[in-house]
């Protein structure tokens, strides 16, 4: 063990003290130097004090108007429980995607009967839950790279993951696991997709529902992993095919497939392997304390190529769900650990998957472990091993190098220029240095060396490279999610935005500067990947009137100009509406107090944009009709009165007019 | 009546005169038959498009009208008219379009029928067929103008898109739209086919008038003997 990962933490807390006491310097503002643009520019540039680096920063993001971003990002937006979908460089906020929390502007889990039922689908032990704390997208792969079709997202909160569709932007799966409450380590896909990784964080007894005392906690409470399997084709997770795998209680944070040369194994860290149980209200050493002791953590190595084929020999059920119970684990020899300084967050694997790279968080280094050499250690086996029985492979037989960046490194990614990139919180910076091995031809420095830092505004947490967890790494740009904004924004109260700023890397060795500054006004995003533009190939419209997106074809129930009608029968009525610019049909409906309504909707329209929405006042209803669509919704009248349903999505010169009258007539009344 | 039947078709032409000079005979023969040709082809291509451009359709909207049938963005016009109170475009012309088929099989087969008519009657069994493009065009203004004179006073938009008439060819304006109308592919086949008929039929003449003069002086000299 280094001993410099023992003076790093006092370091770091005695520096974030003195930037909190002292508050940060303000930036250099420079003076302006002529842009070398002349005329307009210059003054321009003059009367609002920019430097030429300014300028150019303008220049690499500013975006005419109608013209398109050529990246997007797909950004969690933490506890809002969505997705936000950034283009770049721009940095403009094209949308959100609903996914855990109900998004009124969606028609997303208000009223709507199709998203509803997405949304149960992730109730948790029956109960329904109205958000999430989204924390890792993960865009679908093939053969490594991304391919644009669909993007995972889990729920930290609720050990929950979700499948959107990327022709329709739409929440098609909400998945809740059965093993746990929390999660933290999902989403992340294997190289073609056929799994999807949900790693624990927070051990517990498995098996949602579960108690045992927490003085119980080394016998009876467990960590996990969870692989999903994914169905292509049906675009949906098989719940039944897919398995989890007990683990010892630490707590697992992230995870990273194999790829490449490692393709079929997972790589997976973890922190707290002092089994710390907290309890400082009782005098002991609180858990951030309790699980910071030790020098070294547990790197897992998961065989899941193996572990698909013994799951159904050595699989047990909890919750209902399959299960490789950890000794079987041990046994079968699908799981393997390597030690890891220090409490780490991150593991990142390369372009190629010849190495894994660990970010030490409480250590100033990553720390570089060869796959191959992770292999050919644990076919050899280990005498050593943890209390649980788990073989732990020689730290020095295993590692390939160890660079060290600074303070509080968190996540990497990688470029197209055999770089690597590492948020670094406490020194609130992205460092880049250099890869060897098959990537040391690509750039002209030392192979695993520190290049250059840069300091972002403030406490990065994540960073996204263009495609840089996948095989095929784009380079060009980096987007540092910081958790904290402080100065560099209007004060919008106590409650600040985070802040996304975007750091052009496309220029090799020391020069990365940041270019735009993106405020994050609506939660507390973590990862986020960015694709090229051109890989997306989404749906302008639906591709058929009455399309439910659901089912994914169009609705039995989907109606057709003209065929609109209300059908009553007992205590039942029943509505077949079409809605085209600028009126519903029906525009009368009448119902009696305590009837149960069931209204079918279908947009007849074809034309891009043109999206309509439907309320109802009081009744806690609005959906989106996007062009072609089908949706539904049920409810019981229970309250008389004159409710207006009206078109929520302003849509045409006579979208006031788009209104239509639902009288609930009281049960006592005369017919 | 054998008789009228073969004043009606004139002539056969000569073995002699055929084999001296065979482009004479078959060239009015090839040029009819391109023509009919031509005219069959037409169904399937559009006759005419008019496209409308307006700020929030940055593609436009384009409506193409073959002989027997509308495509593109109907609907959506269909959806912007009732705006207006005009009537939906499959409610235009609705016999023209239903006869359309038929006419023009019927037409290219009157042209093709020129072939084996070897008097004057080819002619008249061949003009039909050219007047047709310029009779669809013809009819197509009408409609265009009907529709757009026919607005329906109590629709949304009344009082502030009056009545109007959209060019059938060229620019013209319509509410926040421009529209621009052409005439496609099937249209100049037509005019093709047309053409053709005018060059088929004084080949025809050149090749048989000689000849019905000629049976015609042999008739009278055998009535004066």
């Amino acid at each position: 063990m280094r001993p410099s990962h023992l003076r790093a933490l006092p370091r770091a807390l005695a520096l974030a003290a003195a930037a909190a006491l002292l508050g940060c310097p303000p930036p250099d503002q420079g003076q302006p130097v002529s842009t070398g643009l002349g005329g307009q520019a210059d003054k321009i540039a003059a009367d609002r004090g920019l430097t030429p680096d300014d300028v150019a920063a303008a220049l690499k993001t500013y975006m005419p108007s109608g013209r398109l971003d050529d990246h997007v990002m797909f950004a969690s937006s933490g506890h809002a429980g969505q997705v936000l979908v950034i283009g770049l460089p721009s940095m403009r906020l094209l949308r959100s995607i609903a996914v855990f929390t109900p998004e009124p502007w969606q028609g997303y889990g208000v009223g709507g009967k199709e998203s509803m039922e997405v949304l149960a689908g992730g109730a948790s032990d029956g109960k329904q839950l109205t958000w999430g704390d989204t924390h890792h997208p993960s865009l679908s792969e093939t053969n490594g790279s991304y391919d644009g079709q669909f993007l995972f997202i889990g729920d930290k909160a609720n050990a929950r993951v979700a499948v959107i569709d990327l022709r329709d932007f739409e929440t098609k799966q909400i998945v809740k696991n059965p093993l746990a409450t929390s999660d933290h380590g999902g989403a992340f896909v294997t190289p073609d997709t056929e799994w999807v990784i949900e790693g624990g964080q927070y051990a517990a007894p498995l098996g949602q529902g579960t108690y045992a005392d927490i003085a119980e906690y080394d016998a009876k409470y467990r960590g996990y992993v969870t692989f999903w399997k994914f169905d292509r084709a049906r675009g949906r997770i098989d719940v039944e095919r897919s398995f989890g795998m007990e683990l010892p209680p630490y707590w697992q944070d992230l995870a990273d497939a194999g790829k490449g040369v490692s393709d079929g194994w997972i790589f997976m860290n973890s922190f707290n392997a002092e089994r710390a149980t907290g309890g400082v209200e009782q005098g002991k050493p609180p858990f951030e304390a309790g699980a910071s002791q030790r020098d070294m953590d547990y790197l897992h190595i998961i065989n899941l190529k193996k572990a698909a084929e013994v799951v159904a020999r050595r699989g047990v059920k909890i919750n209902g769900f399959t299960t490789i119970p950890l000794q079987a684990s041990i046994e079968e020899g699908l799981l393997f650990f390597a030690p890891e300084p220090k409490s780490p967050h991150g593991v990142d694997v390369t372009p190629g998957g010849e190495y894994a790279v660990v970010s030490g968080k409480l250590d100033p280094h990553v720390t570089i472990y060869s796959t191959k050499k992770l292999f050919e250690a644990a076919a050899k086996g280990s005498s050593n091993k943890d209390p649980y029985g788990v073989p732990i492979l020689d730290f020095d037989a295993v590692v390939e190098a160890q660079v060290e960046l600074g303070l509080g490194p968190l996540h990497t990614q990688f470029d197209d220029k055999g770089y690597a990139y590492t948020s670094l919180f406490l020194d609130t910076a992205v460092a880049r240095w250099t890869l060897g091995g098959p990537y040391a031809d690509k750039h002209k420095t030392t192979p695993w060396t520190l290049v250059t830092k840069t300091p972002v505004q403030y406490n990065i947490g994540h960073l996204s490279t263009v495609e840089g967890d996948s095989a095929t790494p784009g380079g060009g740009w980096l987007v540092a999610m910081n958790k904290w904004s402080i100065d560099r924004f209007f004060t919008t109260g106590p409650l600040l935005p985070q802040n996304f700023q975007l750091v052009d890397i496309s220029a090799p060795g020391e020069v990365m500067p940041v270019v735009y500054d993106l405020p994050i006004g609506v939660g507390e995003p973590h990862y986020a990947q960015i694709i090229r533009a051109d890989r997306l190939k989404p749906w302008e419209v639906y591709p058929e009137v009455g399309w439910n997106p659901m089912t994914g074809k169009v609705d039995p129930n989907a109606t057709a100009k003209g065929k609109e009608r209300v059908e009553r029968r007992d205590g039942v009525v029943e509505i077949w509406s079409t809605v085209v610019r600028s009126h519903f049909t029906p525009e009368h409906v009448k119902v009696r107090q305590g009837d149960k309504v069931i209204w079918h909707l279908t947009s007849l329209e074809r034309a891009r944009d043109a999206t309509h929405g439907f309320c109802i006042g009081g009744y806690n209803i609005n959906l989106s009709l996007e062009p072609g669509e089908y949706a539904s919704f049920e409810f019981v009248a229970d309250k008389p009165g004159v409710y207006q349903f009206y078109c929520t999505e302003f849509c045409s010169a006579l979208h006031l007019e788009m209104v239509g009258y639902l009288m609930v007539e009281p049960a006592g009344a005369n017919k | 009546m054998l008789q009228h039947i073969r004043a009606f078709f004139g002539p056969r032409a000569p073995r002699g005169a055929l084999r001296a000079d065979p482009g004479r005979f078959l060239a009015p023969t090839a040029v009819l038959g391109l023509a009919a040709l031509c005219l069959l082809t037409s169904i399937f291509l559009p006759m005419w498009s008019m496209k409308l451009l307006a700020p929030q359709y940055p593609k436009g909207l384009t409506v193409t009208a073959y002989a027997d049938r509308l495509t593109g963005d109907v609907d959506e016009i269909d959806g912007l008219n009732h705006y207006i109170g005009m009537r939906p475009l499959h409610e235009a012309a609705q016999l023209e379009r239903e006869i359309a088929v038929a006419s023009i099989v019927s037409l290219a087969l009157l042209c093709a029928s020129a072939v084996v008519v070897h008097t004057h009657w080819a002619a008249l069994l061949a003009l039909p067929a050219l007047g047709f493009p310029f009779v669809f065009l013809a009819d197509l203004a009408y409609w265009l103008r009907d529709s757009g004179q026919n607005l329906d006073p109590t629709a949304p938009l009344s009082s502030s898109v009056k009545p109007f008439v959209p060019p059938v060819l060229g620019e013209g304006l319509v509410g926040q739209f421009k529209t621009i109308a052409w005439v496609e592919a099937g249209f100049w086949l037509q005019v093709t086919a047309s053409a053709l008929i005018v060059a088929g039929l004084y080949l025809h003449r050149r090749a048989y008038k000689p000849l019905v003069d000629a049976r015609r002086a042999e008739e009278v000299a055998g009535a004066a003997t």
